[in-house]
């Protein structure tokens, strides 16, 4: 039943050799604070724990020369909201760091950790949508991309075949005019999973009357936080005003297909999406219109 | 009070003598007693709310290498004794015929590490027959509804019902003729109020080691809120003499009612006697939740009637409270608390205790006081409303005092309610106005009756001229602090001078359990009377050495002196000089304070912004008024107070056993069991209302329970201001405060 | 299964032993080395009376394996003081009567020490979002939050 091993590769190509081998025994892990809980109370079977903390690559992040920041897969959320430059040009990804979990969780979590326990909840998952954010997964055959919001498939599940590792999460650079936000609405103000979540990420013309383009994302409303197209379309090309809010949120409610739990219930989620998916938006164009 | 005597000690904030152990790691608790060869334990669970139990097979678990015993409810029957036959002290440990609820007991493994004991259990095979579960009070008292156990019988105010019922008890208890009464007032307002059951929330969860020599002698080490009764209910569930039991009580991470009952304590023993070992068990989170002894959920419809000049005349209740899986009387300690805060002449109320396939409930602070309140306290406020007077004037006009009628229709002694809503309209909170949209302001009173009980105290004169001052009452707020106090003013030395410690069950006279707001009090008067034996003992000591008559010499303000003053020391100097060179100097101090105490009093104040596009309620400000007799630790008197608010604000805006259809509790963990956290409260302002209690030699007061009674309703109230929408429900989730303000359509 | 042999630093003093590999640095703290300062109370990353100080950050010791602790330096609520003499946060704790039962301090104690030692200006708004990962029942925070304020004070008047 109790774990056999503990293996801490330094390199991917290690890790992948170790997933290979061992298949669903093995399992990586970063922060661990899902994983190592998941084990303990016997909710997860795992054989070996594969700790990818000693892997440089997982653990760097960069700001390219075109904007465009590549996060690696272990990089504790605590780093990247204690960098200002980082702070400075991606907010939301800020907004989710700095809420997955307490201080104490967010020392050791990460983007890619919570990404790869795909709960519908995550805090990061919707801001890493509707920034459009790419997975360079690794595996014996090579590397792979996937736009992120096709990386969660399920409750818990995702694209990682077997043998394979999120290596990182590249964000394109922040288009001109444009601001992005994230916010949940939790019971408690602090430590609580999602009732629902959202982030949206806006352009708006040179003049910040307009919204050009779009991304908007929702969790805990789906089993997958959702990337609305919908919204998006409701906003591009329509004026800065409540009414197009109004009907970006609108679309929001009706893309979102929730359940009722202890956490909340169907019509409560219905709603808070529309809730969240305004004021996102709201704090993006301000953001926008700031930059 | 304008006549407090005037204390040299009491009324100090000295630093508690467990401190320094406590912020540096070393205070040991519960879970830290390690013994050479220990074993660890683990208890299975059944995962069915209701369940016969066919039969356990317990094989694969023990054929597992590094196992050295199981246990079943078998090993808990005297000889001859089937399982069916436990009574329910020992079947709540240990299921035997039947699984009442989720987290009940099955069995529990002994092996040399606590994963092979968890691998073990998972091996024992229980065969179940899943029988249909009750959850909801009202549903479990209707004919026809699943019954937990086919031999109860209800106890009625006309007798012993004559069907298998789930309801334990209907009492009744009426004074005058509340219907005729109701039907002549002026204003009458009525609810009908649900709660959920909730949890202590104490972080450490519970652990017990034992040993068991063959000689029979046991000792076990266990976080309990009274080592005494926990030595007795051991005696009983073990069949075994208290005289071979010793109970050495740890430090206690928390309890507020949840750590009275055993439950690990009697499983580890058993397993010491199979193995022969000492054996530790320890709780995860989410066997104190499933398995430990939450609050009863609730659900009260209540009436209130007053004249159109606001004098209230008849108060009529109906109230039934989930016991759990096994019989106990929340309902009948409801009946002594709902209408204490008013002089009323008409009063009846009808109580149920009800069975349910939930985990047997246990007191949590001012037990079955909160619930209540959060009914009748709404009915004041929605009487203010239609008399049009202010909350608290109202509340002043109608307050009970000395004389008027108490708990069990005895009544009050000096009481202070009256005096705290006088102290709250004199506050600078009430006094401020509130202002912004979505904002409300609550009030609500709240009441405990306070409990005595029996106490025990040694204290020793050392050589130093210091005392030792051995007491058998759990410290789990700071009472070493309070009792060492007590006795530091009786005796005339420094604070500084007394040494308390909390010692075991072979160690000290009976002590009761440390609830009921009872240990300043009761512990605290056993000190005073050790203090004054010892005052007497040393005066006998000084005629002979002064070679006076011993009714010549007088103490006072810690000195002893002869009536000329020729003689005179300080109680050191003679402690050190007279007692220090003869025979060794120990007195005791025991009471019995009775079952009452006089009464403790609250009232609260709270500012309150509700989000209405979320339904999120935001604690602005928090205002709690309490009288407290004296306050002998003011700082640990204010802590109460804060923390039994906290403890209200959680319980009114997020805590709940949320369970599924099955009666699996779905939150069992701090994750979704929301107590508050440092962002949930803000700072939270006490006034110490001080009218000294008769019933003390210094006027203390219990402290501790009152404080979580008034936050429900003054919560409730508040959010009706803010929104318009009277709250009837707890907890007022987000979610709840959507639906009943009409936004989720 | 084999156990594994970890060298790391605990309080400034080197240390070894051996860990199961899913054994948590909580459980090899208290079981294995005797330091018992370091509470469970949830086992699951919600209550933070587990804390500790590894590699610099703090953590949930319930939220670490044992394994990772090879060559990291590690603080524990036994290391906060300095000898016999208290850390100014120890001796705000009892002075303000910042605890009542005990169990969540050394959580709440090294929490606010990994605060104070990068922010020693923290206001009461900062010191409650970076408590609110520790749970206190008995409080209502109150007492912990001026007590960490008080030492705060306390520490900027008399820098270590």
């Amino acid at each position: 039943m109790a774990v056999k091993d503990y293996i801490a590769p330094s390199s991917v190509d290690d890790a992948v050799a170790v997933l290979s081998e061992h298949g669903a025994d093995a399992r990586p892990f970063a922060g661990g604070t899902d994983l190592i809980i998941q084990v303990r109370e016997r909710r997860r079977q795992v054989g070996i724990m594969l700790d990818v903390k000693k892997i440089p690559e997982l653990m760097e992040y960069s700001i390219g020369a075109d904007g465009s920041l590549r996060v690696g897969a272990a990089v504790a959320c605590a780093r990247l909201y204690n960098d200002a430059e980082v702070a400075r040009r991606f907010p939301a990804l800020i907004d989710s760091a700095s809420l997955i979990g307490g201080i104490q969780i967010q020392s050791r979590a990460s983007l890619g950790g919570n990404l790869c326990n795909s709960s519908p909840a995550g805090d990061s998952i919707p801001t890493l949508i509707a920034l459009g954010a790419t997975c360079e997964i690794a595996g014996r055959g090579g590397r792979r991309t996937v736009p992120v919001e096709s990386f969660c498939t399920g409750p818990g599940a995702n694209v990682l075949q077997p043998g394979e590792l999120l290596v990182s999460l590249t964000f394109p650079a922040p288009a001109a005019n444009s601001g992005a936000a994230f916010e949940r609405f939790i019971p408690r103000n602090e430590m609580d999973i999602a009732v629902a979540n959202a982030a949206a990420n806006v352009t708006l013309s040179a003049d910040g009357a307009t919204f050009t383009a779009a991304r908007i994302a929702i969790g805990a409303v789906a089993p997958t936080a959702l990337l609305v197209a919908e919204t998006g379309a409701a906003l591009a090309g329509k004026p800065v005003s409540a009414d197009t809010i109004a009907a970006a949120a609108a679309a929001a409610r009706a893309a979102a297909r929730p359940i009722t739990d202890m956490r909340g219930s169907a019509d409560q989620r219905r709603h808070l999406a529309g809730v969240l998916v305004t004021r996102v938006i709201e704090k993006a164009v301000e953001r926008a219109r700031k930059a | 009070m304008t006549d407090k005597p005037n204390y040299r000690v009491i009324g100090t904030r000295p630093v508690r003598p467990d401190g320094i152990d406590k912020v540096t790691g070393r205070a040991q608790y519960g879970a830290d007693t390690r013994l050479p060869g220990m074993l660890r334990g683990y208890v299975l669970r059944s995962p069915h709310a209701h369940a016969k139990i066919r039969g356990i097979d317990t094989s694969k678990a023990e054929a597992l290498p590094g196992v050295k015993a199981v246990m079943t409810a078998a090993d808990f029957c005297a000889p001859g004794q089937t399982v069916d036959q436990l009574p329910d002290l020992s079947a709540n440990l240990m299921a035997g015929t039947k699984a009442l609820y989720r987290g009940h007991a099955v069995a529990a493994v002994a092996a040399i590490t606590d994963e092979i004991a968890r691998d073990a259990a998972a091996l024992i095979e229980v065969n179940y027959e899943v029988l249909p579960p009750v959850l909801d009070v009202r549903e479990a008292m209707l004919p026809g509804a699943p019954i937990l156990h086919e031999a109860m019988r209800s106890r009625t105010p006309t007798g012993p019902g004559e069907n298998p019922s789930n309801i334990v008890a209907h009492t009744l208890s009426a004074f005058g003729d509340a219907d005729a009464a109701l039907a002549e007032c002026d204003v009458v307002v009525d609810i009908v109020t649900s709660t959920k059951m909730v949890h202590q929330g104490y972080i450490e969860p519970q652990a017990a080691t034992a040993t068991w020599n063959p000689d029979g002698q046991v000792v076990i080490w266990t976080c309990t809120q009274g080592s005494f009764p926990a030595r007795q209910n051991c005696s009983q569930i073990l069949g075994h003499p208290i005289s071979k039991i010793k109970v050495i009580p740890t430090e206690i991470g928390g309890g507020f009612g949840g750590k009275i009952a055993v439950y690990l304590e009697p499983v580890a023993a058993v397993l010491a006697r199979k193995t022969g070992k000492p054996v530790k068990l320890t709780m995860d989170r989410s066997d104190v939740f499933e398995g430990t002894g939450p609050t009863p959920g609730t659900s009260i419809r209540a009436t209130l009637g007053a004249t159109k000049d606001g004098k209230f005349k008849a108060l009529k209740a109906d109230m039934a409270y989930e016991n759990g899986a096994y019989p106990g009387a929340a309902a009948t300690y409801a009946t002594m608390v709902a209408a204490a805060c008013y002089d009323i002449e008409h009063v009846k109320i009808d109580a149920f205790d009800v069975v349910v396939n939930k985990p047997r409930t246990q007191d949590y602070r001012a037990p079955s006081s909160p619930a209540a309140a959060f009914a009748i306290e709404q009915l004041v406020d929605k009487a203010a409303e239609k008399l049009g007077m202010d909350p608290l004037k109202l509340r002043l006009a109608n307050s009970s005092h000395e004389g008027s009628r108490g708990p069990m229709g005895m009544p009050f002694s000096r009481i202070g309610h009256a005096e705290c809503v006088e102290a709250a309209l004199d506050s600078p909170h009430y006094n401020a106005p509130l202002e912004g949209p979505n904002r409300g302001r609550g009030v609500a009173s709240g009441f405990w009756f306070n409990v005595g009980l029996r106490s025990s105290v040694n204290v020793t004169v050392q050589p130093d001229g210091t005392v030792s001052l051995v007491e058998g009452s759990t410290d789990i707020g700071g009472t070493r602090a309070s009792l060492a106090m007590q006795l530091a003013e009786t005796i005339g030395v420094e604070y500084e001078d007394v040494k308390p410690a909390v010692v075991d069950t072979d160690a000290v006279g009976y002590n009761d359990v440390t609830a009921g707001s009872r240990v300043t009090f009761a512990s605290g008067m056993a000190v005073v009377e050790a203090g004054r034996n010892l005052i007497k003992e040393m005066t006998a000591r000084l005629a002979t050495a002064w070679n006076v008559p011993a009714d010549a010499i007088s103490f006072s303000n810690g000195v002893f002196s002869t009536a000329d003053g020729s003689k005179t020391g300080t109680f050191k100097q003679i402690a050190e000089n007279v007692v220090g060179r003869g025979p060794g100097l120990t007195v005791s101090g025991s009471v019995n304070a009775g079952f009452l105490q006089g009464g403790g009093f609250a009232h609260h104040i709270v500012d309150v912004e509700v989000d209405p596009d979320t339904g999120k309620v935001q604690i602005l400000r928090y205002t709690a008024v309490q009288d407290v007799g004296t306050a002998v630790h003011p700082s640990y008197v204010e802590g109460q107070l804060q923390g039994g608010a906290a403890q209200g604000i959680g319980w009114a805006l997020n805590e709940e056993y949320y369970y599924d259809e099955t009666g699996r509790m779905v939150n069992a963990g701090y994750l979704d069991y929301r107590i508050p956290t440092t962002l949930d409260v803000p700072m939270i302002d006490t006034i110490l209302v001080e009218v000294p209690n008769p019933l003390h030699p210094y006027g203390v007061r219990g402290a501790g329970e009152p404080p979580i009674v008034p936050p429900l309703a003054a919560i409730a109230n508040a959010v009706y201001r803010a929104t318009g929408q009277r709250q009837t429900q707890l907890p007022m989730s987000p979610r709840r405060i959507l639906e009943t303000t009409g936004k989720l359509g | 299964m084999s156990k594994k042999h970890i060298t790391t630093r605990i309080n400034g003093e080197d240390v070894e032993f051996l860990a199961e590999p899913g054994a948590s640095l909580l459980a090899a703290l208290r079981d294995e080395l005797g330091l018992t300062g370091s509470k469970e109370g949830c086992n699951n990353g919600n209550c933070g009376a587990c804390n500790v100080v590894f590699d610099g950050a703090l953590v949930n010791a319930c939220c670490v394996l044992a394994v990772e602790a090879n060559g990291v330096e590690i603080t524990t609520i036994e290391g906060v003081a300095n000898g016999e003499e208290l850390h100014p946060l120890q001796t705000s704790f009892l002075e303000n009567a910042a605890l009542q039962c005990g169990i969540c301090t050394p959580g709440f104690i090294v929490a606010a020490k990994a605060l104070l030692d990068k922010e020693p200006d923290a206001d009461e708004a900062r010191i409650r979002h970076w408590l609110a990962g520790n749970l206190c029942r008995c409080t209502g925070y109150d007492k912990i939050v001026r007590a960490v304020l008080d030492a705060a004070a306390d520490m900027r008047r008399t820098p270590a």
